[in-house]
């Protein structure tokens, strides 16, 4: 099958800090990957290098034949300003900006289109509530409807399904697992190490750095766990410059 | 007796038909701006930006007298460097926008009132701190309708960015540049209102017809639009009730609207549908869903 994305040594961090360092390989089209690993492992870094949000320090992220906006991203919630005066409405509706851009109009298609996409989450009737009003996983349920309506090759999850319970996450999984289906390629960064194995074919686990990355009965083993919570979290001030990208640099 | 003193100073005096224009003129683009300076939390930032147009309505005054033009363009291209330098830096360096801007806008308030003291005398300070509505001639009236008109123009470009990024950054950022584009041109409309404010308020009040109007709206409704309609209609009609009290009690105009805006202020406050004090001491009985 033809790579979605392809991770060509790619560094991606902050200030010249890397926060996932030297990651190589490739997801598939159509596959469904869990990224894992402890708090400040790089996983958010990760998924925000692919949308494009986060640069690469060093190597390239190359995106197989889609075009960035063909990428659909769900943020953790906590970047979301909740306390802004928008309707779930008006707010899955912003899922159609490829549609309809600066000015386009939000026409009778489009309105079915938002509306069913808010049904499909389960939250008809909330359509005029504003988002503020709404509970941790109502917000969650609104998120994943603005992707829905999306409609991309390319979807990238950031612990979607933190925080909720039980009956959303099985709702939301549900539509993880159609999309799948649907051949979409999905990457999530997850903490629930059970969904992982009986959900989801294919894990990375990183920790600052791919720790192992296969099919996830190989690489969510004990002992590649193990490396990964022994990551060292901290950016050292101190450290001198990576000796293995002046190597890539000078062949 | 209530036509005297509410109409007739309008029908009357030229000078308060132009000043009642300029007023609704400002309400009608900077109070949107304004919700969303509040809305993005920014509005401290309107009122530095408000000190930052100084040096360049000072060099104005120094080339050209009480040029009000000459002070307008000086002032348009201080506000806009100070806020396209501080947009640039904060979004290059990392550094937030708030202490990006209050380094820029200390360094052109020092340079302003330098300049001011180079040449002018109390009465020119005092017109450059507060301003006067009252004074304002035709030509003036037509800058501020212009910008009004052109504020309302780019408004309705960047609308759709600017609420995606104030609400939900990342996710514009993924799907279009258009974010940066709306911010920096989002700042240049404060500095355009404010200049306009700048000739009826001066300085010190320009930011009140923009900031006020939308704090009050806040209290009213939680749906974007309503705000804005609700915010114009504040700043129209404390502007017209605050240039009603000046007329009526002497009370310098600037400083009367803001009154009244302030009045309406503290009763959104106590009696606001939203959050308002009194709605939270007696909330009624609680709904069975």
């Amino acid at each position: 099958m033809a790579a979605q994305l392809q991770f060509h040594n790619v560094t991606l961090g902050y200030d010249r800090h890397p926060a996932v360092h030297h990651l190589k390989g490739e997801v598939a089209s159509g596959a469904l990957v869990a990224v894992i690993g402890p708090n400040g492992a790089g996983k958010s870094t990760l998924l925000r290098g692919i949308v494009g949000i986060v640069k690469p320090l060093a190597g390239a992220i190359h995106l197989g034949g889609i075009d960035a906006r063909d990428i659909a991203y769900l943020p953790q919630s906590a970047e979301i300003d909740r306390s802004f005066p928008i309707s779930v409405f008006d707010f899955v509706g912003t899922g159609l900006w490829r549609a309809t851009s600066l000015f386009g109009g939000i026409g009778k298609t489009a309105r079915k289109k938002i509306l069913d996409a808010i049904a499909a989450v389960g939250l008809s009737g909330f359509e005029n509530r504003p988002i503020e009003t709404l509970s941790g996983g109502q917000m969650q349920r609104v998120l994943f409807a603005r992707v829905l309506l999306q409609d991309a090759r390319l979807i990238v999850l950031d612990e979607p399904f933190n925080a909720i319970d039980s009956k959303t996450t099985t709702d939301l999984l549900a539509l993880v697992k159609r999309w799948h289906g649907e051949g979409r390629t999905v990457l999530a960064a997850l903490h629930d190490l059970e969904m992982v194995r009986n959900h989801f074919s294919e894990t990375l686990v990183l920790a600052r750095g791919p720790v192992a990355w296969g099919p996830t009965s190989e690489a969510l083993t004990p002992e590649n766990l193990m490396v990964a919570m022994r990551m060292c979290e901290a950016f050292d001030d101190s450290a001198a410059a990576c000796a293995d990208d002046a190597h890539s640099q000078a062949a | 007796m209530i036509y005297d003193a509410l109409i007739g100073p309008f029908t009357e005096f030229e000078f308060m038909r132009r000043a009642l224009a300029a007023v609704i003129a400002l309400s009608l683009a900077g109070a949107p701006i304004g919700v969303f300076l509040m809305l993005r939390r920014m509005s401290l930032v309107g009122d530095a930006m408000a000190h930052a147009i100084l040096p360049g309505a000072a060099v104005g005054f120094l080339l050209s007298g009480l040029n009000l033009f000459a002070m307008t363009f000086g002032g348009l291209i201080a506000g806009f460097a100070v806020a396209i330098l501080a947009g640039v830096v904060a979004r290059s360096t990392g550094l937030k926008e708030d202490a990006s801007l209050a380094t820029f806008y200390l360094a052109s308030l020092a340079l302003g009132v330098t300049i001011v003291s180079i040449k002018g005398t109390n009465i020119d300070l005092l017109h450059v701190l507060f301003g006067n509505i009252l004074a304002m001639d035709d030509q003036t009236l037509l800058v501020v309708a212009f910008n009004a008109t052109i504020t309302l123009l780019v408004l309705a470009v960047i609308f759709r960015p600017l609420v995606i990024e104030s609400v939900d950054p990342l996710f514009l950022r993924t799907v279009s540049r258009a974010g940066g584009p709306a911010h920096l041109a989002f700042l240049a409309l404060v500095v355009v209102n404010l200049v306009n404010g700048f000739q009826a308020l001066g300085t010190l009040l320009a930011v009140g017809l923009m900031i006020m109007p939308a704090g009050i709206a806040r209290f009213w409704s939680r749906d974007l639009t309503a705000m804005i309609c609700i915010a114009v209609i504040a700043a129209a009609v404390s502007g017209y009730a605050g240039l009603v009290l000046s007329f009526q009690t002497r009370v310098p105009s600037g400083p009367a609207i803001i009154l009244v805006a302030t009045v309406f202020y503290i009763v959104s406050v106590l009696f606001g549908r939203i959050g308002g004090l009194v709605r939270q001491m007696f909330p009624g009985r609680h709904l069975e869903a």
